[in-house]
């Protein structure tokens, strides 16, 4: 175990632990940011910088300060450990840094852009950034490309997080896509005109950061903050897929599926494409219950928080369903 | 009326295959693709000069990988020429030693005089491509061209120049393999 | 004339053979060293002798080496980096194509010294021709009993390969070359963990510079104390520069390192002074991403002492007044030089090369070649000079590998040492685009 100060607190964890996962464990504002790290993903990390935090001790042994800033998602962390994130005002400053630089190519274009509302740019720059830029060059810009008839990828997006292409190894049984030609004229593709389509493709989507790869049967659908998240599972016949996802939807239309996300937006549980494109009927489903946002999301705005089922309504419902909501109640019952 | 012959896929010579075969017992057994970057060398040697898509799959089929791990470093080195070139691929460096020493001249004379563009296809002869590169790493002959393993250096006069360009045009023999100019490795010549 | 430790023969007819290079005292040291030394001799002689990586860090060869992990039953590797390829430095081409043997018998020495029972020399892929000559040397030292099973019945084994890059500057970082060497992008690693640890197909492995390697069969040979006393300081031994520019005499010369800066450049020993009668404007002493500076601090430091040809007295000042020896790329540009061209051109290059990992290096690279190339082209603004300050600034440091630094240093010093050019460009845009335009000095403008 190594125990470690974290912008002035203390935390006890494995050896081996990253300095993230050890702010993790600590929780609240002082967990910094990661756009391209992704717990499930090994490998992923260090390349969006975000997540950059000073270290002022590099452990009991060797108290000395490190000469540079840090990548908190790869840098595993040693006894005694002073590290300062929040409290650094060159942290904050370098941060603000990094979102100016993830935006000068970013086209901005967050009206017409599905993820809008859950992209982690957005927040990020939101956080941690300034309202204005000074960058007056052309941006750069790819055209949108179909890859299969499930997924868009608007490459003008991208962050080049890698998060995708690690998935694709990972977790389907092939991979067509990848990151091609390099610098910032890198981008992902799949080279030659090739479709993504394998049973879990679909989480390329949910693992994207930001709007560049798209569930194409939910496109400009609706804003996601007019729709109403659920959990909700089912007997999934794949071997590898749990069937547990989130429904999203619209009045009674489910718009989308996805896998369930962590409060640092990480799926633990990947899901198949029969579960994320076939199954939009609430009849396909055990609903679970409404899913857990963030106070501070957007997508709160609709007061999902805590939902409780009328008790006048379940008086007017028939007795065999109450008995079911009592065995595997899918929401808080009334008082 | 049915065409008689289906496209054909390409194949490396026997002799690019033995030269594969001894590449690969560089790395150990697990590690074939290691050999990935100077496979694709003879690939684009053996194929014109360049590395089309077909040619790409032919070195993942080699070495046991899939396509995508093939097209995601030939489109990463500059070496690798993804579209097809002239007979003399002309690399132009134009790093600061080079410019400093009148690289920038030396690309427009060679533009002026191949009609050939940077960037931009063959000359109308199919002879040249002209292709800007990065520090070759001989700034002391500044300024200087690549063509294939030969160094053309100070090209800072157009006899030079004309030199570099009258020896490429009386070329008979393109070399097919890289090692067809100095002759091949010694084991490949016991095998 | 300094003593030439690794360049003594190198015009002797035939030296790339092993015959002639062996007639000439050739692969003595690994006679010496496999017969007569155990391993960890060989690396005390080397940490004795004060050998600093010539790849361009400076670090301590010697404790490179002693920081290899050395699990009992895991093989471990040297590579050695041949991936030559920052601007101005073209010193290890030459040392392979001339002395190819030298390389192969450091590499013998060096790998016995670390254990290591395969080696690779990653050599840029644009050198293929050097490959060859490479190749058919290994061939020789294999058909000599230099390389393969029980090396001069020593008990120990070493195979060499060759192993060719594709065309990336990048893969002169030595985990960018690992990745290249495992046949993937030249896409630098995080660290921790360190090649030392975690290298080569995940095992330990060490990476070293050509020039290094190369040094290695001299200083077993003449001892590691022998070989710290040329030299000055901490800056041990004999130095490779390519030197390059607008000199008379471009070229390699070996160096020991002291050597004032003056008389390396004006010297008819050395350069022999500026081409075309002119006059000297500024220097890059070690490779284009260390710090740029105008002809009165390259020649003495800020404290008007000489400037030497040392690790020390060129870093001299910080990077306030001073610069680094680096890679020792010599370039030297005469009074005609357009430092804001040089500049973006410089720029151009790392964008270029930039491998597009990590958001700071892929962005800000290119921010900085477009700015530049706005105001060599005439269409600058007053603020975008400091916009140029700021956004070095803001890759400095914040980036997986060096090449974030190497990027911004050259920028941030050209401001800093040049800027009356640069406002010289926002202010006379038609004057100083025009072809052949000189910037006329500040006395002149005053």
């Amino acid at each position: 175990m190594a125990k470690i100060t974290f912008d002035g607190v203390e935390v006890e964890v494995p050896d081996g632990t990253t300095i993230l996962n050890a702010a993790r464990k600590i929780g609240g504002s002082i967990v910094p940011p990661a756009m391209c790290y992704y717990t499930p993903l090994q490998g992923s990390g260090g390349k969006c910088r975000a997540c950059l935090v000073r270290v002022a001790a590099g452990s009991a042994k060797d108290p000395r300060p490190m000469p540079k800033l840090v990548a908190s998602c790869v840098t595993p962390v040693q006894d005694g450990m002073v590290v300062e994130n929040t409290t650094s005002e060159q942290v904050l400053n370098v941060r603000k840094g990094i979102v100016e630089m993830l935006l000068i190519n970013h086209p901005l274009d967050c009206p017409v852009c599905d993820q809008a509302g859950e992209c982690d740019l957005q927040n990020f720059a939101f956080e941690h950034g300034v309202s204005t830029t000074r960058y007056q060059e052309e941006r750069r810009t790819f055209e949108k490309i179909d890859i299969g008839p499930l997924i868009q990828l608007h490459m003008t997006r991208c962050i080049l997080c890698y998060r995708c292409v690690y998935t694709a190894n990972q977790i389907t049984d092939n991979r067509v896509h990848g990151v091609l030609g390099r610098g910032d004229a890198a981008e992902i593709g799949t080279y030659i005109e090739n479709v993504i389509d394998n049973d879990f493709s679909g989480n390329v989507i949910d693992v994207c950061p930001v709007g560049a790869l798209t569930d194409k049967t939910w496109r400009f659908k609706q804003r996601v903050w007019f729709t109403k998240p659920v959990n909700a599972h089912r007997d999934c016949s794949h071997e590898k897929c749990p069937g547990r996802v989130v429904l999203w939807y619209k009045g009674k239309d489910v718009l989308r599926v996805t896998a369930r996300k962590d409060q640092y937006g990480e799926v633990k549980e990947f899901i198949c494409n029969e579960c994320r494109f076939e199954k939009k009927e609430t009849a396909d489903w055990v609903i679970e219950g409404p899913a857990h946002i963030d106070r501070s999301s957007v997508i709160s705005a609709n007061h999902y928080e805590l939902p409780v089922l009328n008790q006048q309504v379940i008086a007017d419902l028939p007795e065999s369903s109450v008995r079911d909501l009592e065995q595997n109640p899918p929401m808080k019952l009334g008082n | 009326m049915e065409p008689t012959t289906a496209p054909t896929k390409p194949q490396f010579s026997p002799a690019a295959q033995v030269e594969i075969k001894r590449l690969l017992t560089h790395y150990p057994d697990d590690r074939k693709k290691s050999a990935l970057l100077p496979v694709l060398h003879i690939a684009q040697a053996e194929f014109g000069g360049w590395v089309s898509p077909e040619v790409q799959d032919l070195v993942a089929a080699t070495l046991g990988l899939q396509p995508i791990e093939v097209y995601e470093v030939a489109t990463f080195y500059t070496m690798f020429n993804l579209k097809p070139v002239g007979k003399h691929v002309l690399e132009i460096c134009r790093t600061g030693p080079c410019m400093l020493r009148g690289s920038d001249e030396l690309t427009a004379h060679l533009e002026r005089i191949t009609g050939a563009k940077v960037g931009g296809p063959a000359s109308e002869d199919g002879l040249f491509t002209l292709k800007e590169v990065e520090c070759l790493a001989a700034c002391g002959f500044a300024p200087i061209v690549q063509v294939r393993e030969k160094y053309y250096e100070k090209l800072d006069t157009p006899e030079a120049v004309d030199a570099m360009l009258t020896e490429l045009r009386n070329q008979v023999h393109r070399p097919i393999l890289p090692w067809e100019e100095v002759g091949l490795p010694n084991s490949l010549k016991n095998n | 004339m300094g003593r030439k430790l690794l360049t003594e023969h190198i015009n002797v007819e035939g030296i790339d053979t092993f015959e002639v290079y062996r007639k000439h005292g050739g692969y003595r040291s690994v006679e010496k060293a496999l017969k007569t030394m155990t391993p960890d001799e060989v690396v005390e002689e080397v940490k004795k002798s004060g050998l600093r990586g010539r790849g361009g860090a400076g670090f301590p060869t010697g404790m490179k080496w002693s920081f290899l992990a050395k699990p009992e039953g895991v093989p471990r590797y040297l590579v050695c980096n041949a991936d030559e390829s920052e601007p101005g430095t073209f010193k290890d081409r030459q040392l392979m194509s001339k002395l190819p043997h030298l390389l192969i018998e450091g590499m013998i020495t060096s790998s016995y010294a670390l254990g290591a029972n395969t080696s690779y020399i990653y050599i840029r892929g644009e050198l293929l021709y050097v490959l060859r000559i490479l190749e058919k040397a290994i061939a020789e030292a294999y058909a000599n009993g230099f390389l393969g099973k029980n090396i001069l019945g020593s008990g120990y084994d070493l195979d060499l390969h060759v192993h060719p890059g594709g065309g990336a500057y990048i893969c002169g970082e030595e985990t960018a070359l690992l990745e290249s060497l495992e046949g993937k992008r030249g896409n630098p690693r995080n660290k921790p963990p360190f090649p030392a640890v975690q290298g080569l197909y995940a095992r330990p492995t060490v990476v070293n510079n050509v020039e290094s390697i190369a040094a290695i069969p001299v200083i077993v040979n003449m001892t590691g104390d022998e070989y710290a006393k040329i030299g000055v300081g901490r800056s041990t031994g004999t130095k490779l520069i390519s030197a390059c520019g607008h000199l008379n005499k471009p070229g390699i010369y070996e160096i020991e390192l002291g050597v004032p800066v003056e008389e390396f450049i004006y010297s008819d020993e050395y350069c022999g002074g500026i081409w075309k009668g002119r006059e000297l404007k500024a220097v890059v002493a070690g490779g284009s991403s260390v710090p740029i500076l105008p002809k009165e601090l390259i020649l003495k430091t800020a404290a008007g002492e000489n400037r030497l040809m040392t690790y020390e007295s060129l870093s001299d000042g910080g990077f306030i007044t001073g610069t680094m020896l680096g890679s020792g790329g010599f370039i030297a540009m005469d009074e005609t030089t357009c430092i804001v061209r040089n500049t973006w051109n410089f720029s151009r290059f790392y964008h270029h090369e930039s491998c597009g990992q990590c958001s700071p290096c892929r962005e800000g690279t290119g921010w900085l070649e477009k700015v530049l190339h706005r105001l060599e082209y005439g269409h600058g603004h007053m603020e975008d000079i400091d916009l140029l300050v700021s956004v070095a600034k803001q890759i400095e440091g914040n980036t997986i590998c060096p090449l974030g630094e190497a990027a911004a240093w050259p920028v941030a010093a050209a401001v800093r040492h040049f800027r009356d050019e640069f406002e010289w460009h926002v202010k006379h845009p038609q004057e100083a685009t025009r072809p052949g335009a000189v910037y006329p000095g500040k006395a002149v403008l005053a």
